[in-house]
């Protein structure tokens, strides 16, 4: 360090504003050209690249959705196989759960969280590089091979032994098992990125009881992708070496189970549903304050909610296997835990509510959407705690009862918070405000469609109404309600078309939204709509949780960074004292590379077990490119 | 919005060690992942046990000789490696050269070893489930094992070029000490696992 300290370096003390801009723009901003586009770090750009790409697989997950309701609008219809539609509805189920909900959630944190804890790029903005072009060349691989007639048609969740080497033929199980690893590679690799952010790259005095809300709940749903993710990947794996070495762990016969296959899925697959909802809950945290126009209610008791629930979330898995025959005890055991979890979500809702209460509630159309997501998400949450019940659970499993549970929270519990956060970052994002009027009218069209289409479900369920049926007969009652349950459906799809025009519309003539349009208080509305290359021209000091309320007029920053090259600071894990003038990486094609070099060889893995050997040279190769120092001055400590 | 300077961050080091450094972070949350991954692995381990009328399935158990000392091997290895780490902490270059080259000697000496722990199994992968599973702890624990050797070799040759006497760099080094450590740490839960419970 001492050598650097001789060696002349430009400061960001010495200049005005306008030549701070310049000369930060010079060190951070992605040039233009494929190339430098391919190879930008920048983690706005990323974010924002994630963010449309899950929005593309939402709407090729709809797509999917509605040839499903078309099949299904009256009895013994024949406008699909049931060979297309069993591929359909995995598509369906694994598109929006692998390629839509986690991604977005994720994209979501790696473009707010920079910029709420105040810093300039994401820790190990190259990984995050990495991770979009690998679940990018994910979901090119499972929709590809639809396209091709060979997607997955054993069920989101793959059971074997419909998906072992004896039933499912073909290279279909494959393609799935695969398309997980690409997706888990992506949200491990922005999970880590996620947590060191949190930790280490927090302005100034952002000590942990001034981290936003928001930031608080991605940290939480990182770490559950940290713990959770493992488990699908080892199964996912297990059961291509299953297909395609002949290893024996899901074959009876041999000493394998097929249960085991269900406690390896759950055991992630039970988090997974907390990786999407707390992302959510962050949002809505942050949407009710600001909308409130006060601080939110309970910030305590709203963080250990999120790490309460965070935690419980690993102990629920066996819920989703009540009708399998495992011991009494057991079963006893999850639905304690299952209906434990209710308490977190409870004291959620009371502190939104109570601060809704308190405020004094502007509805605009980030807000209405959080209201959609309370009510949709308390009779989710309800019917969550009568399938918790074993005898219930019994009753409607595999019924059209659990398909109205689980669309209730994760559409509830996800998406509503989710379409609020767009109408309210919308404008950070792109600096464009979207309209008002048809906000008011996406969120009317999605919430009663919404309900119209899903609550009827519940009855059918009722009348008993399997899962994953290509068709009925017409002597069965169903046909109504199906009738009924279809139309609905357009009325939801035209929802989502006014909300897409509205977007699309605003991106190109929207209003100019200036830094802080809705009078927030979090630091992402301390800087310009949208940001700079490099977030702030002086990363901020920290001594308030609302900072942009306590202080309207002044922002507090720090002095001392250097400009000419690409820097930010690294503080303390609890109380956020900086430690260093860290460098950030630069721009690398590195990452797009070895992301190539990894797909090859996870594909190639479907076909033989060589390509794990020889596939991984290749993979080292780019690793090393993009590990080997380049004499940048960023090198330099 | 005015800004005012209020606090002065011109005086703090470039890069920091340890707990002060984003890589060293880094590389703890992947730790976490892979020890997770390990941690069901030995859970499937035990699953499949539970389940097995007699365990190992209709095999003797591994015999012991290479097995174990992989492991003596592996915890000699403690020694330099954590002598590498502190060498880098004191920035002593000549050492550290010298001190990573042992160590991917060292690291390398265990795959040696490992050739003869999977006949060692009496079984193969595709004979039944305790083949499976034996073969995956040992094929995951390889795979650990091969990464950090990688790792250890492209640092040596790093710290051989002008690149080498640098803050980051024996960052680099203590932080794959680290996870060398990591490999080692996991792999005595596997070695019980694997050799011993066989055995009871």
């Amino acid at each position: 360090m001492t050598e650097d300290r001789k060696q002349s370096s430009l400061m960001d003390d010495g200049l005005d504003d306008a030549e701070l801009d310049w000369h930060l723009l010079k060190s951070w901003e992605t040039p233009r050209g494929i190339w430098k586009v391919i190879a930008t770090v920048d983690h706005k750009i990323i974010a924002r690249r994630y963010i449309v790409t899950a929005f593309v697989f939402l709407i090729l997950g709809g797509m999917l959705a509605v040839a499903m309701r078309i099949q299904l609008a009256r009895p013994e219809a024949r406008i699909l196989d049931p060979d297309r539609y069993n591929q359909i509805f995995t598509m369906h189920g694994s598109t929006m759960m692998f390629l839509f909900a986690v991604p977005v959630m994720q994209a979501m944190a790696l473009y707010l969280v920079p910029l709420m804890v105040g810093t300039r790029n994401i820790a190990f903005p190259r990984l995050n590089a990495f991770s979009y072009w690998i679940i990018l060349a994910g979901g090119l691989l499972l929709w590809i091979s639809f396209a091709l007639d060979a997607a997955p048609d054993i069920g989101w969740f793959a059971y074997v032994p419909l998906s072992g080497p004896e039933y499912g033929s073909g290279k279909r199980a494959d393609i799935w098992a695969q398309m997980i690893t690409f997706t888990e590679l992506s949200a491990l690799a922005v999970a880590v990125e996620i947590v060191v952010t949190v930790f280490k790259q927090r302005a100034p005095g952002m000590s942990l009881d001034r981290i936003p809300l928001l930031v608080w709940s991605m940290l939480v749903m990182a770490f559950i992708v940290i713990m959770a993710m493992p488990a699908i990947v080892f199964a996912s794996s297990t059961l291509i070496l299953d297909r395609l070495v002949e290893t024996q762990f899901y074959n009876p016969a041999a000493g394998g189970d097929a249960l085991l296959w269900q406690h390896l899925f759950w055991f992630f697959g039970h988090p997974e549903v907390y990786i999407i909802f707390l992302p959510a809950a962050g949002m809505v945290s942050t949407i009710v304050a600001t909308f409130s126009r006060r601080a939110i209610f309970g910030y305590l008791p709203l963080v250990m909610a999120f790490i309460a629930t965070g935690i419980l979330a690993f102990g629920l898995w066996v819920h989703h296997m009540f009708v399998v025959g495992l011991p009494r005890l057991g079963e006893s055991f999850f639905t304690a835990s299952s209906m434990a979890i209710a308490v977190p979500a409870g004291i959620q809702i009371f502190c939104w509510l109570a601060t809704l209460w308190l405020g004094r509630p502007v509805f605009a159309t980030p807000l209405l959407f959080v209201i959609g997501f309370i009510v949709t998400f308390v009779i989710g949450g309800l019917t969550g705690v009568m399938v918790a019940s074993v005898p219930f659970d019994t009753q409607v499993h595999d019924t059209y009862f659990v398909v109205a549970h689980f669309h209730y929270v994760l559409v509830g519990g996800a998406v509503f918070p989710l379409l609020g956060a767009i109408y309210y970052w919308f404008p950070k994002m792109t600096g464009r405000m979207m309209s008002e009027r048809l906000g008011r009218w996406a969120f009317g069209l999605i919430f009663v469609g919404f309900n119209l289409t899903f609550f009827p479900m519940h009855i059918l369920g009722l009348l008993g109404m399997p899962r994953r049926v290509y068709t009925y007969q017409p002597d069965l009652p169903w046909g109504g309600l199906n009738l009924f349950i279809s139309l609905s459906a357009l009325l939801l799809v035209s929802g989502f078309l006014v909300f897409l025009i509205d977007v699309l519309v605003a991106w190109r003539s929207g209003e100019p939204a200036g830094p802080n349009p809705w009078k927030a208080a979090t630091l992402e509305w301390a800087t310009s709509s949208p940001p700079p290359a490099y977030n702030f021209r002086r990363i901020p000091v920290v001594d308030a949780r609302d900072p942009l309320w306590r202080y309207p007029e002044e922002l507090a920053v720090t002095a001392g960074l250097r400009v000419d090259r690409r820097e930010l600071i690294v503080s303390s894990v609890v109380e956020a004292l900086p430690e260093a003038r860290e460098s950030s990486p630069r721009d690398s094609i590195w990452p797009f590379w070895a992301a190539i070099a990894t797909s090859i060889m996870l594909i190639g893995s479907i076909f033989t077990p060589w390509a794990v050997v020889w596939g991984s040279i290749p993979i080292a190769v780019t690793l090393v490119g993009w590990f080997w120092p380049k004499g940048t001055a960023e090198d330099i400590s | 919005m005015k800004e005012r300077a209020v606090l002065d961050v011109s005086k703090l080091p470039l890069h920091g060690l340890s707990t002060a450094s984003p890589t060293w972070w880094g590389t703890c949350a992947f730790m976490l992942i892979e020890g997770s991954g390990f941690a069901l692995a030995i859970a499937v381990y035990f699953y499949l046990m539970s389940l097995a009328p007699n365990w190992p399935i209709d095999t003797p158990p591994p015999d012991l000789f290479a097995g174990t000392m992989l492991t003596l091997l592996l915890l000699a290895s403690i020694v330099p490696n954590m002598l590498v780490s502190r060498w880098a902490k004191a920035r002593a270059l000549a050492k550290v050269r010298v001190g990573l080259i042992v160590m991917a000697l060292l690291q390398a000496a265990p795959l040696a070893l490992r050739i003869f722990e999977f006949p060692a199994m009496h079984v193969s992968w595709d004979e039944n489930a305790y083949g499976s599973i034996v073969w995956t702890l040992l094929g995951l624990h390889t795979a650990h094992v091969i990464t950090d050797l990688i790792d250890t070799l492209v640092l040596t040759c790093l710290m051989f070029t002008r690149y080498g006497d640098n803050t980051r760099r024996y960052g680099d080094v203590e932080d794959n000490c680290l996870y060398w450590n990591f490999v080692i740490v996991v792999w005595l839960p596997l070695y019980v696992c694997i050799y011993w419970v066989p055995r009871l």
